[in-house]
């Protein structure tokens, strides 16, 4: 039985979600097959992405200021953290996280009399999910320490000469400036974020029903078909695609963070490999 | 290991550990980790050494290595570099194998038919009959090759940069010496370029060390193949029965990437005070001041 390639998008397009045909293609691999299954498998890669970017960032704001506090009590455990999640491979932050996620009590744990069910916490949508969270957030708070310190003290002293202190001096000058310095290269982070949602099929987190990501589509292929030449530049095209989108939205956001800037001040996005955590 | 270890099942305690911690299982975990630090220490240089001729060709006046060069610097940009591990593994693989099967096999066919790959067992890599070594060998030094392509991209991404950095005026003050292309490129641009290209360098570093779990995807037994083999939980059928620790394996892991992450961070942190010595750059006059 052969498909159109129309049919074989209506049957495998959202088959990372567990909608339409249950079997994977198994004999006859066409190109659309290719295209489509590791097409639906990015619907993951862009999940993970954008959540654990959207969560991080709020988290990552919190770790800076902790890191750059006087008193030890903030500074100390931000410090601590960071280096963690910096100084250790994703890949065995995921494993450790799984791990520790199925040793919880399977039946739920008990908090003030209600059952807290636990076993969602193992599957990868939740438990891969809170590991990128943590762990772009530590990079991202590195990132936005170092634009806090770097903030040009005339500005501060200009703000403090207005009569701007305390929390007003923060959200109105110290912040919108941590994030405009600091934001080519949060860009950068937030693609190789992206990129590191590849690891998450391939290290413990089963993909449940076959429904993983792109690279777990590709890696199915590849193992099928023998032939390594067509399912993984496929995928690299995706991530180009992804990769430009990416940097466009951020580059909509930097203009947005520059605008009050002569031209010839304004900081410009580069892209800087930074490849696995 | 040791003498009272003969029957593990009789012992307790601290006994116990001892000889569970130096059975010949759990020293082969610890020689993988000999495997990843040679992974480390035979990668970087060859990495360092094609991210140089990548820099170098994507400076070259000839119009085709420029090309080349850019090209391979821009391969990793916006891929993820999984993607690269993943494909190059089994792509090398192929490629050994078909251009082997070309001078070996009678009639050689193109061998990727239908869902296979086939290439008679004369060109077969290592040959299925030699040693369980060669095998090994064979898969290590494919991920070698893996992770310094990868990596010698980004490596000579950065040493671009750091050539471009170099001021223009050391290079004409060399041209107008009456140096030749050769010898500006050797005795002055190669020497200077280095504290340019350190930050960048020893950010691939940590990199690289945090990239070395991947040895895993490649089919190496690394640290985490044995994490996870020795911590899986083990019946009374084993000599050690223990539940499911391969939670305390990994922590032990990341103590060890942690601990190479430290010692990196100061080992660099010194190499740049001595790079930074005599150069034209706001380190290097902060240190001329401290001196004075």
């Amino acid at each position: 039985m052969t498909m159109t390639c129309w049919e074989t998008v209506q049957a495998y397009g959202l088959r990372s979600l567990g909608y339409g045909e249950n079997l994977l293609p198994k004999t006859d691999f066409t190109l659309c097959q290719h295209f489509t299954l590791i097409g639906s498998g990015m619907i993951w890669n862009v999940y993970f992405g954008a959540l654990a970017l959207m969560f991080g960032f709020f988290l990552a704001n919190v770790l800076a200021l902790a890191k750059a506090a006087h008193s030890p009590w903030l500074r100390k455990p931000a410090e601590w953290f960071i280096f963690v999640f910096r100084g250790s491979p994703l890949f065995i932050q995921f494993f450790i996280a799984y791990e520790t996620l199925v040793l919880l009590p399977r039946a739920g744990v008990e908090i003030f009399g209600l059952t807290v069910a636990t076993s969602w916490m193992t599957k990868a949508w939740a438990g891969a999910l809170f590991v990128l969270f943590l762990n772009t957030a530590a990079y991202a708070a590195e990132i936005f320490y170092g634009a806090l310190r770097s903030i040009p003290k005339g500005d501060l002293e200009a703000a403090e000469a207005y009569g701007i202190t305390g929390w007003q001096k923060f959200r109105r000058i110290q912040w919108p400036t941590m994030l405009r310095l600091g934001w080519p290269a949060y860009t950068n982070e937030a693609i190789f974020l992206f990129h590191a949602t590849t690891l998450v099929f391939f290290a413990s987190f089963p993909a449940f029903r076959q429904m993983g990501d792109a690279l777990y589509y590709a890696n199915y292929f590849a193992d099928k078909t023998f032939n390594p030449f067509i399912p993984y530049p496929i995928v690299g095209f995706y991530f180009i695609l992804l990769t430009l989108f990416v940097t466009w939205a951020f580059g909509r956001v930097n203009r947005h963070l520059n605008r009050h800037l002569p031209q010839n001040l304004k900081s410009r996005i580069r892209l800087r490999p930074n490849l696995i955590r | 290991m040791f003498a009272f270890c003969a029957d593990p099942k009789a012992i307790e305690g601290l006994s116990w550990l001892a000889c569970y911690l130096t059975s010949s299982k759990h020293l082969a975990f610890y020689w993988s980790f000999g495997t990843v630090l040679l992974l480390l220490a035979i990668t970087a240089p060859i990495a360092l050494g094609f991210g140089f001729g990548g820099a170098t060709m994507a400076r070259s006046p000839v119009a085709p290595a420029r090309i080349f060069g850019k090209a391979y610097i821009a391969m990793v940009r916006g891929i993820p570099d999984i993607v690269f591990f993943m494909f190059f593994v089994i792509a090398l693989d192929q490629g050994v194998e078909y251009v082997k099967s070309l001078a070996v096999c009678s009639d050689p066919a193109w061998p990727w038919q239908g869902l296979e790959f086939r290439v008679c067992k004369e060109a077969k890599v290592p040959l299925a009959t030699s040693d369980a070594f060669w095998h090994d060998a064979y898969g290590f030094t494919l991920a070698v090759v893996t992770f310094a392509l990868v990596f010698g991209a980004f490596v000579a991404n950065v040493l671009y940069g750091a050539m471009q950095a170099v001021p223009r005026a050391q290079l004409e003050t060399a041209e107008a010496y009456g140096m030749n292309h050769g010898q500006v490129f050797w005795r002055v641009l190669v020497p200077q370029m280095w504290v340019f290209a350190l930050p960048g360098l020893s950010n691939l570093w940590m990199i690289l060390i945090k990239s070395t779990p991947l040895l895993f995807l490649l089919g190496v037994e690394d640290i985490v193949y044995y994490a996870r083999e020795l911590g899986g939980s083990k019946t009374q059928a084993y000599e050690y029965p223990h539940p499911d620790w391969r939670l305390w394996y990994f922590v032990a892991l990341l103590c060890f990437y942690l601990l190479m992450t430290k010692a990196s961070e100061g080992v660099l942190g010194r190499l740049a005070a001595r790079l930074s010595k005599g150069q034209a750059t706001a380190a290097g006059e902060a240190m001329r001041k401290a001196a004075a």
